[in-house]
C-alpha cells in the first residue's frame, strides 16, 4: 500500500491525520455547504450581509415552499425525469445490442464501427449544434422533450457501446460457443446467455448516464426554449436571472435540482464509481 | 480478437449466411441513430461553414470567407487564448487529484465515507457549482472578499467583472468537479497497485518521492492516461460554467471557442450559422488531434490482446 499505512506511524501522526480528514473535507465541501446554508436563510440575513455565517433565522419551510409555489420548478424536475429516464433506457438498449455484436462477431468493418462510436463520443458538442438543431426543427421536434431525448440517446450510445463492448469482451467466450453447439439461435444467445451476464455493466451505465443527462445544460439550452419542456438545469439558470438578489430561493432551487443525482449516487455508489473508472486499472 | 467458432454447416441459406448478416441486425439501430445525430452533423457543419446563413432564409455560398473573417477577428483570438488558459489551468486537476487520492488512501475509520464526500462535487450539476462560485466571487458579500478582508487585504477585485481575472476565476470553479473526478480515478488506481512491488522497493530503502515516482506512478499509468484524456476534453468542452457565471463577459473577455461559437450562431443580434460552424470546425480539428491520439492507443491495446 502506498502511501505507508498510517497505523504504522506514531500516535501523534495518526491523531492529526484523523483530525485533518474531516477538516479538509469541510473546506473542500464549503461551496456545497454554502448553498445548503443559504437555502435556509431568511431575507434579513442576506440584507445584512450575512452570507456565509450561520443563519440567524431558519426559514427552511418558507424558502422551500416559496420555490415550489412561486416557480415552475416542479415542471422543470418533471421534464428532467422525462428526458433522463427514456435516454437511459434507449441508450442502454442500443448499446447492449451493438456491444454484443462487436465482440461476438468477427467481420471486416468491426474495428472501424467500434472506432466510430469511440471517436464520435469525444467530438465537441458545438460541431453538432447547428445541424442537430436544424434536424429537430425540420422534424417538428425542436422545443420538445422527445427531440432532446432522441439526441441524447444517439450521443450516449457512443460511450455506452464503448463500455458494453469492453465489458462483454471480458466475459468467458466458451459460454457463447457452448450455446451455439447446442443449436441456440444468435438472438437467443444474446437474450439468454449474454444479457443476464452484463447486468453489472447495465447498472453502472444507467447511474452514469442518469447523472450525465440530468446535469446536461448545453443541449437543454440549444434544443429547448419554453418552460413546458425545459429541464431543471436550464430552469435554474432562468430562475437565477429572475431572482438576482434572492440567493436563498435560488439556493433552495439548486438543492432540489441536485437531489436526484445525489440520491442515485449514494444508493449506487459502487456501480457509479466502477463505471466512471473503467479502464483506470488496466491497459 | 478472434471469432467464436462457426456453427456447423447446414443446408439452408439462412444458416449459411447467418453469421454475416446477424451482426448488422444487432448494430443497425445504434449505427443509424449515431450516424444521423453525430456523424452526419460533423460533415454538415463543415459544409455549412462555407455559407452565409441567418438560419431562416436561403444559405448563400461564400467559400472560405468565414475563415478569412475569423483570421482577422480579435474576439476569436481572445477565445482561443482563453481555451489555452483553460487547458493548462484544467490540467492542474490531475496532480491535485492525485495528491488528494494519496492523502485519502488509508484505512482509518470513516475513510470510505470521506472518499465519497470528496467526490461529491462531480455528481452535482455544473450549473449549481457555477452559481455558488459566482456568489463566492461577489465583490460586496462574497466569501473571497470576506476572507481577503479578514487578512487585511482591502483592495479586492471583482473577479468576474475584471477582464484580466475572469477566465482564471471560472477555471477555478471548473476545476472543482474535475479534481474530484481525477481523485476517484487515482483512488481506484491506487487500490490496484501491487503490494509486493511496494514492499520489495521498501525493503531496498525506497520511500517518499522516489517511491511515488519510480514505483507507484508507473503502475498508475492507466489512471493517469484517463485522467489526462477526460481533463483535456473537459477543458475544450468548457461551456456551462461560462454561460452560468458570466455569459462570456465582461465584453466577451471570458469566451472560449465553444461559447463564442454558440453566441455567434444563436446570438440575439441575429443568427450567423455559417460563421458559428466555422468556429466549431476549428474547435473540432483541435479536438481531432486528441481523438486520433486516443484511438491510436486503443488500437494498440486491441492488437496486444
Amino acid at each position: 500500500m502506498f502511501p505507508k499505512p498510517i497505523e504504522k506511524s506514531s500516535v501523534l501522526v495518526q491523531t492529526s491525520y484523523r483530525a485533518a480528514v474531516p477538516i479538509l473535507l469541510i473546506i473542500w465541501l464549503l461551496p456545497i455547504i454554502a448553498v445548503a446554508m443559504t437555502s435556509v436563510r431568511g431575507a434579513a440575513d442576506l440584507n445584512s450581509g450575512n452570507y456565509w455565517g450561520l443563519p440567524t433565522e431558519w426559514q427552511i419551510l418558507e424558502n422551500y415552499t416559496a420555490v415550489f409555489k412561486n416557480t415552475p420548478i416542479v415542471r422543470y424536475i418533471l421534464n428532467s425525469f422525462l428526458v433522463t429516464i427514456p435516454t437511459v433506457i434507449g441508450a442502454l438498449t442500443l448499446s447492449c445490442l451493438a456491444g454484443f455484436a462487436l465482440v461476438v462477431y468477427r467481420f471486416k468493418l468491426n474495428l472501424l464501427v467500434f472506432f466510430m462510436f469511440v471517436g464520435g463520443n469525444f467530438v465537441p458538442f458545438q460541431i453538432l449544434m447547428v445541424p442537430v438543431r436544424n434536424l429537430s426543427l425540420s422534424l417538428g421536434l425542436y422545443d420538445t422533450v422527445t427531440g432532446l431525448v432522441l439526441f441524447h440517446i444517439a450521443f450516449q450510445t457512443g460511450f455506452c457501446t464503448f463500455f458494453m463492448r469492453n465489458f462483454v469482451r471480458d466475459l468467458p467466450r466458451e459460454l457463447v460457443e457452448a450455446a451455439r453447439v447446442e443449436g441456440a439461435s444468435e438472438f437467443l444467445i444474446f437474450w439468454k446467455v449474454v444479457l443476464p451476464l452484463v447486468r453489472p455493466a447495465l447498472a453502472a451505465l444507467s447511474v452514469l448516464i442518469f447523472t450525465f443527462i440530468w446535469n446536461d445544460y448545453f443541449w437543454a439550452t440549444v434544443l429547448i426554449q419554453g418552460e413546458h419542456a425545459m429541464p431543471v438545469t436550464g430552469g435554474l439558470k432562468s430562475l437565477n436571472g429572475q431572482w438576482v438578489s434572492q440567493w436563498q430561493l435560488v439556493s433552495a432551487g439548486s438543492i432540489v435540482a441536485a437531489m436526484p443525482p445525489v440520491i442515485v449516487f449514494f444508493l449506487m455508489q459502487k456501480q457509479f464509481i466502477a463505471g466512471l473508472t473503467m479502464g483506470a486499472t488496466k491497459g | 480478437m478472434q471469432s467464436i467458432g462457426k456453427s456447423p454447416p447446414k443446408a439452408s441459406w439462412w444458416s449459411r449466411r447467418q453469421l454475416d448478416i446477424v451482426p448488422w441486425i444487432f448494430l443497425a439501430p445504434a449505427i443509424v441513430v449515431f450516424a444521423i445525430y453525430v456523424i452526419a452533423p460533423i460533415f454538415q457543419s463543415m459544409s455549412l461553414s462555407l455559407y452565409d446563413w441567418d438560419g431562416l432564409g436561403q444559405p448563400s455560398y461564400i467559400g472560405l470567407d468565414n475563415y478569412r473573417e475569423l483570421y482577422d477577428d480579435a474576439d476569436f483570438y481572445v477565445a482561443l487564448k482563453n481555451n489555452v488558459i483553460w487547458l493548462f489551468g484544467f490540467l492542474l486537476a490531475v496532480p491535485i487529484g492525485l495528491a488528494i487520492a494519496l492523502f485519502l488512501n488509508q484505512n482509518v475509520f470513516g475513510i470510505r465515507a470521506a472518499k465519497s464526500m470528496f467526490f461529491f462535487p462531480f455528481v452535482i450539476s455544473q450549473v449549481v457549482i457555477g452559481l455558488v462560485f459566482s456568489w463566492f466571487y461577489d465583490p460586496t458579500n462574497g466569501l473571497l472578499f470576506h476572507t481577503l478582508h479578514f487578512f487585511g487585504i482591502n483592495d479586492t477585485v471583482a473577479v468576474l467583472s475584471s477582464e484580466d481575472w475572469v477566465t482564471y476565476g471560472i477555471v477555478i470553479a471548473g476545476l472543482y468537479p474535475q479534481i474530484a473526478y481525477c481523485m476517484i480515478l487515482y483512488l481506484t488506481g491506487l487500490n490496484n497497485v501491487r503490494a509486493d512491488l511496494i514492499e520489495a522497493a521498501r525493503l531496498e530503502g525506497a520511500k517518499g518521492w522516489t517511491m511515488l515516482w519510480r514505483i507507484v506512478l508507473p503502475q498508475l499509468r492507466p489512471a493517469t492516461f484517463i485522467a489526462l484524456v477526460v481533463t483535456v476534453i473537459g477543458s475544450l468542452r468548457s461551456f456551462d460554467m461560462i454561460s452560468i457565471m458570466t455569459s462570456g463577459g465582461p465584453y466577451g473577455s471570458s469566451r472560449v471557442l465553444a461559447y463564442y461559437m454558440y453566441e455567434k450562431a444563436l446570438s440575439e443580434y441575429g443568427y450567423r450559422m455559417g460563421y458559428g460552424t466555422a468556429i466549431a470546425t476549428i474547435l473540432f480539428f483541435v479536438m481531432l488531434v486528441y481523438i486520433v491520439f486516443i484511438l491510436r492507443r486503443i488500437y494498440q491495446q486491441e492488437k496486444d490482446m
